[in-house]
């Protein structure tokens, strides 16, 4: 960096794509709740990423002399009801969370944002009659039941969890996006852009969809919430993770039938979930502002 | 003026032959649908010639933009040729279409919604120049630098967004986007409509300076009477859809022959005291377009309407030199 701006300083213009950046940077510094999820957001992935490292217990090693211990020195969140460290298991779930929910909002993004743009701008048959009606057709079932079903029919494991959850979430992309869409491509910079010569595909991508990114950022990461959500009540049904895996879901059900007497098996799990998708929001909307160069 | 006279020497850089554009309305039941149509440009044919300034003034509402894209091809005609350089575009394919987007440009009115937010200025401007290849890569940000200068920018402005900007430097953004791909007619679809009357006439001394700069010929599309007298060397008055007078400049604000040309022009504000000019009011509003009078479209508004305007519609022709009215009186 230092060289590349070396050149520009003996003109006495400053870099612009640097002066970009740093204002970027700028924007997303400002804004403190989202350095806070941005530094949590990362702090998960990293636990996820080093779980082997830093459980001080095999979480699925069961200790039938210290069941349903509450928190200590040794078991920091205490021990569930067939004697598992909750620390150790809540770490390693993370893994399994973090990857369904992005992976799951990765898939439908991959699968939405494509055929939202495509059936907004372009509109006419293909849009009116079989998207729209096909994304009618997968709303109308409860998410739940939607997910069970597909889940049941791809069978149990994560993966197809993932797949199952990410199917579900695509068609409130489409709409999403193809909604935006529509309300840009009326707009004056978009038919500036088709009378200056500019193929589909770049006013598209370059135009519409960075003007679209914000309800797209808002939409990802409520997703990714609910998708860590889904895959949890998946796994509480037996279609997910599977047993003896640690799964936030999974022990957040198993927890809850020792509600009164270990609260902490379903507490910690909990909590988790909650920090995660507080945290991915917080910093999915430092992101989003960010990218606008309206803030300053 | 030297131009109007000897106007067989100059060649028609553009020229529209009986110009339809139909909105269909979306009536009816889902079965049946409803046959009505907006008829917002109806059988419209005029020429400009290299060089000139065309100007068209009517109300709003009357199919002034609607025919601006319509000869840009950004919404296609219903009916009708549109002949730039003696071939006909309205039957252009895409891949042809992007390519006379270089001769043809066109300025939107609202400089805040022309613009798109999340790019600089200088990406939105290299993006064009380097989509029709108008220079070599390397020498992509001198060209854009020099096109912002020639707007009256700061060359800094490149690495500006729009909404660092105010109204009028928005418009010469504008501006510099219909000049990057160095066009020869460009379409000022209401250009200055939205700015202060102070920045109005900077951005009219703007597009004058670049008109003689790089010999540019202009459609300029107004509901203001003043600007389009100030710019154009033609004026057509539209109506409806359908132009009802077109003539040279001096002709039509001096002697305008059709009623609704005089009615409209009697309505510009004037500051001298001497002549006390006779006001025409007219009668009414505009009819909808969506159910245009038989005849004569003005005949409901017209002062001096007959039977025969009722009935039949009136053709448009020459009546002196260079002057085209269509009333059955003049």
């Amino acid at each position: 960096m230092e060289q590349a701006t070396e050149a520009n300083v003996k003109q006495k213009i400053p870099n612009p794509r640097v002066e970009m950046f740093k204002a970027m940077m700028g924007r997303f510094f400002q804004n403190k709740l989202a350095v806070l999820g941005g530094f949590f957001t990362f702090l998960l992935i990293f636990m996820a990423i080093f779980a082997s490292v830093i459980v001080p217990h095999d979480p699925i090693e069961q200790n039938y002399s210290e069941i349903m211990m509450s928190p200590s020195a040794d078991h920091w969140f205490g021990t569930d009801e067939i004697g598992r460290d909750i620390f150790s298991r809540v770490i390693y779930g993370a893994q399994v969370s973090l990857q369904a929910g992005l992976i799951s909002v990765g898939i439908a993004l991959a699968v939405g944002v494509p055929i939202g743009l495509i059936s907004g701008y372009y509109r006419g048959f293909w849009d009116e009659f079989v998207i729209m009606r096909f994304t009618d057709a997968m709303l109308s079932f409860p998410p739940l039941v939607l997910a069970l079903a597909l889940a049941a029919v791809l069978g149990a494991g994560l993966e197809n969890a993932m797949i199952a959850i990410g199917i579900v979430l695509t068609p409130n992309f489409i709409r999403l996006i193809r909604a935006e869409v529509i309300a840009h491509r009326e707009r004056e910079y978009v038919e500036a852009g088709k009378a200056s010569g500019l193929r589909d595909w770049r006013i598209i991508l370059i135009h519409i969809l960075p003007n679209t990114l914000a309800p797209i950022m808002v939409q990802a990461t409520l997703a990714i919430a609910s998708a860590i959500i889904s895959e949890a009540s998946l796994s509480y049904l037996g279609l997910g993770t599977q047993p003896p895996d640690p799964s936030w879901g999974a022990m957040l059900a198993d927890g809850q039938g020792y509600l009164s007497d270990a609260p902490w098996i379903a507490l910690f799990p909990g909590i988790f979930i909650f920090i995660t998708v507080l945290s991915i929001n917080l910093f999915g909307d430092g992101i989003r502002d960010m990218l606008d160069p309206k803030l300053k | 003026m030297q131009a109007e006279k000897k106007p067989q020497q100059q060649q028609n850089l553009l020229e529209i032959k009986g110009l339809k554009k139909y909105f269909p309305v979306g009536g009816g039941s889902f079965f049946k649908k409803d046959n009505t149509y907006v008829k917002a440009v109806d059988d419209v044919s005029f020429y400009v010639k290299q060089g000139e300034t065309l100007g068209i003034v009517g109300e709003s509402g009357c199919g002034k933009s609607t025919m601006g894209r319509a000869i840009l091809q950004l919404q296609t005609p219903t009916e009708g040729e549109v002949l730039f350089e003696g071939q006909d575009i309205s039957k252009f394919k895409p891949k042809q279409l992007r390519e006379l987007r270089k001769d043809i440009q066109i300025i939107f009115q609202d400089p805040f919604g022309s613009l798109n937010q999340r790019m600089t200025v200088g990406a939105m401007l290299s993006e064009i120049v380097r989509v029709h290849r108008i220079v070599p890569r390397s020498e992509e940000l001198t060209y854009v630098q020099k096109l912002l200068k020639d707007v009256g920018l700061n060359p800094e402005h490149y690495w500006r967004y729009p909404h660092e900007f105010s109204g009028g430097q928005r418009q010469r953004v504008s501006i510099a986007r219909a000049l990057a791909v160095q066009p020869k007619l460009i379409i000022c679809d209401e250009a200055v409509s939205a700015l202060d009357v102070s920045v109005q006439a900077q951005v009219l001394n703007l597009l004058q300076k670049l008109k003689r700069k790089y010999n540019l010929t202009y459609i300029f599309i107004s509901h203001d009477l003043s600007v389009v007298k100030h710019i154009s060397d033609r004026v057509g008055v539209m109506y409806l859809g359908k132009l009802v007078e077109l003539s040279d400049k001096h002709g039509i604000y001096k002697e305008p022959q059709h009623p609704y040309t005089q009615a409209l022009f009697s309505a510009i504000p004037d500051v001298s005291v001497q002549e006390k000019k006779e006001r025409m009011m007219l009668k009414g509003d505009v009819p909808s377009p969506l159910n245009v009078p038989s005849g004569c479209r003005f005949h409901t508004r017209c002062p001096l309407a007959t039977e025969q305007c009722k009935q039949e519609i009136p053709e448009f022709r020459e009546t002196k030199d260079g002057h085209k009215v269509a009333c059955h009186l003049v």
